[in-house]
């Protein structure tokens, strides 16, 4: 049975699975590690590049990763250099399908003039051709084709660039957000972001039993579609998995989430105008490109870190780990604000590559309820769903129109995040909140999600009418009765 | 003294949180503000034995809207006059 869309996510789980097992083991030596490519990579036939011996190289590559990655690279993403294929660059290219046609609609939709036609076929300059692509959709033939690395198609903040020499993807960390689409799109599976999973293991057995301290789990919302083409593997028996692992507790983030949403709506009564923080890689791409704005994200935790606080107010000794579908909230865990109370951050790929190691069979367990937060908090794992909360937060607050009217705008994906941020940074915008949510559908797109379905919204929809708390205010209730 | 109310998935959805305001509402009907101390838990494992609650270092199962002015007085009010 396969977990995952695509085989490179199903070749890095095989080697986080086996990396947890010899950490649940507590049997991580060298000489065990060194074994874990042959593991993979048994002796016989090569199943995806020239030889065994590559495919081995590009394990270890990846059992690195799985310990940590590389100390001296801050950028939680990495590039495996011997996986890196080499993928063609180059660039627009006219091909045999070119017939030589007399409409020229290439050379003429051409801003730089980088089209000729030679003995009756178009021919691009190179030198003059900036890539913009428009020559191969207006071409009748489909004939002009646009060969761009799909790393560097992927990453829509220019981050990747290709070494001359090398021919290798290279991140630049001064523009990298950490955002993943590299790591979801790279054919070869040749980036990878860095996996803490060997901690949350020691983290997990040094509790004994969660009896010297207790190990919360936090799981995002987008856990409801995670087995979206698993029908027998229910979130509820998710849960059982989860604690089976060795967690004491499994809660919510869209708790968190509602908590957040009420404290946004205070907020942007009183600013009048704001960006959502939920979004590590949003928050990030603001802070790097759009700087004169950035005093108007949201000053809100995310609901990742307003739960983990509440937590440790709580429990002062517990531990918490988060579970999600983001590769940006490992880096969101090491801001200041944050890492008082987010002890580790995992993925959904890796929380699968434990319940392996463990050999939990998911479909047979029975189930665990899981109720912390009200539907609003649930549909933060999709794009829109922030919004709804923050409109249902007012409404609950009694703001009337002629207190404030919230104009937000949903911006789903980081292309139309671009827009309304250049807008905004311009003074232009007409909308007064904007909710940035850096993945495509929201945190149901992230890129360390198991599914990437269509069916995905509308499993976190009907989960989220599941809730027993109906609004708001009821689900973050408890927390006034608490602390008094 | 320290209550302890668990709000964990499964006495959640067993209406903990109606217990965890009747308690509030009978420390301050009893003006023990100064002596008990309410706060909230995410689960204290009982799960399959109804709504669980913590007095100091006493677990207490089973614990609904229909006796819980009866373990107060008992585990709560008498200890503390």
């Amino acid at each position: 049975m396969t977990y995952f869309d695509n085989d490179v996510q199903q070749l890095k789980y095989e080697v986080l699975s086996e990396i947890a097992k010899l950490a649940f083991e507590n049997s991580l030596t060298t000489e065990n590690l060194l074994d874990v490519a042959s593991i993979i990579v048994p002796e016989g036939e090569a199943r995806m590049r020239c030889c065994i011996y590559k495919e081995r190289a590009i394990v270890n590559e990846r059992v690195k990763l799985a310990l940590g990655g590389d100390s001296k690279n801050p950028n939680l993403v990495e590039v495996l250099k011997i996986a890196c294929d080499e993928c063609p660059v180059d660039g627009i290219v006219v091909t045999q399908s070119c017939r030589g046609c007399i409409a020229h609609k290439c050379a003429n939709i051409c801003p730089k003039n980088a089209i000729t036609i030679v003995n009756r076929r178009a021919v691009i300059e190179k030198s003059k051709c900036v890539e913009c692509g428009r020559c191969a959709t207006v071409c009748s033939y489909n004939a002009i084709v646009k060969l761009i690395r799909p790393c560097v198609n992927a990453c829509k903040v220019n981050a990747i660039s290709i070494d001359k020499d090398t021919k290798k993807a290279v991140i630049k960390n001064d523009k990298c957000i950490s955002c993943g689409s590299c790591v979801y799109h790279c054919p070869f599976g040749a980036i990878m972001d860095k996996s803490y999973i060997t901690q949350a293991v020691r983290m997990i057995r040094e509790a004994d039993d969660n009896k010297v301290y207790k190990i919360y789990a936090i799981v995002a919302p987008s856990l409801v579609s995670q087995y979206a083409n698993i029908p027998e593997i229910t979130t509820d028996k998710v849960v059982t998995a989860i604690k089976q692992i060795g967690f004491h507790s499994v809660i919510e983030a869209a708790l968190g989430a509602d908590m957040v949403a009420a404290m946004e709506a205070e907020e942007l009564v009183e600013k009048g105008f704001l960006t959502s923080s939920c979004c590590p890689a949003f928050v990030q791409f603001i802070r790097r490109n759009y700087p004169t704005i950035a005093g108007n994200i949201s000053h809100n935790l995310s609901p990742m870190a307003q739960l983990a606080k509440v937590i440790k107010q709580m429990d002062p000794t517990g531990k918490v780990v988060f579970i999600g579908p983001c590769i940006a909230k490992k880096a969101e865990r090491r801001n200041e604000n944050v890492k008082d109370y987010v002890d580790c951050v995992l993925t959904f790929e890796e929380m699968q590559a434990m319940f392996q190691a463990k050999k939990i069979d998911l479909e047979t367990l029975e189930e665990t309820a899981l109720d912390n937060a009200s539907y609003f908090g649930r549909i933060f794992a999709h794009s829109g769903g922030l919004t709804t909360a923050v409109g249902q937060a007012l409404k609950e607050q009694n703001i009337t129109t002629e207190q404030f009217t919230c104009k937000p705008l949903i911006c789903n994906g980081i292309s139309e995040c671009k827009t309304a941020l250049l807008k905004a940074s311009k003074g232009v915008l007409s909308e007064n909140f904007i909710e940035g949510m850096i993945c495509e559908g929201g945190c149901i797109g992230g890129p360390a999600c198991l599914s990437h379905s269509s069916k995905d919204k509308n499993l976190v929809d009907t989960y989220g009418h599941q809730a027993i708390e109906k609004t708001i205010a009821n689900a973050i209730s408890i927390f006034d009765e608490s602390f008094m | 003294m320290n209550i302890y109310v668990c709000i964990g998935s499964s006495c959640h959805q067993k209406s903990s949180y109606s217990v965890m305001k009747e308690i509030k509402y009978l420390i301050i009907e009893n003006g023990l503000e100064e002596k008990v101390n309410l706060q909230s838990a995410f689960c204290l494992g009982h799960c399959a034995n109804g709504i669980t609650i913590k007095i100091d270092d006493e677990i207490v199962t089973g614990v609904g809207m229909g006796n819980i002015r009866e373990i107060f007085k008992t585990k709560v009010l008498d200890i503390c006059k």
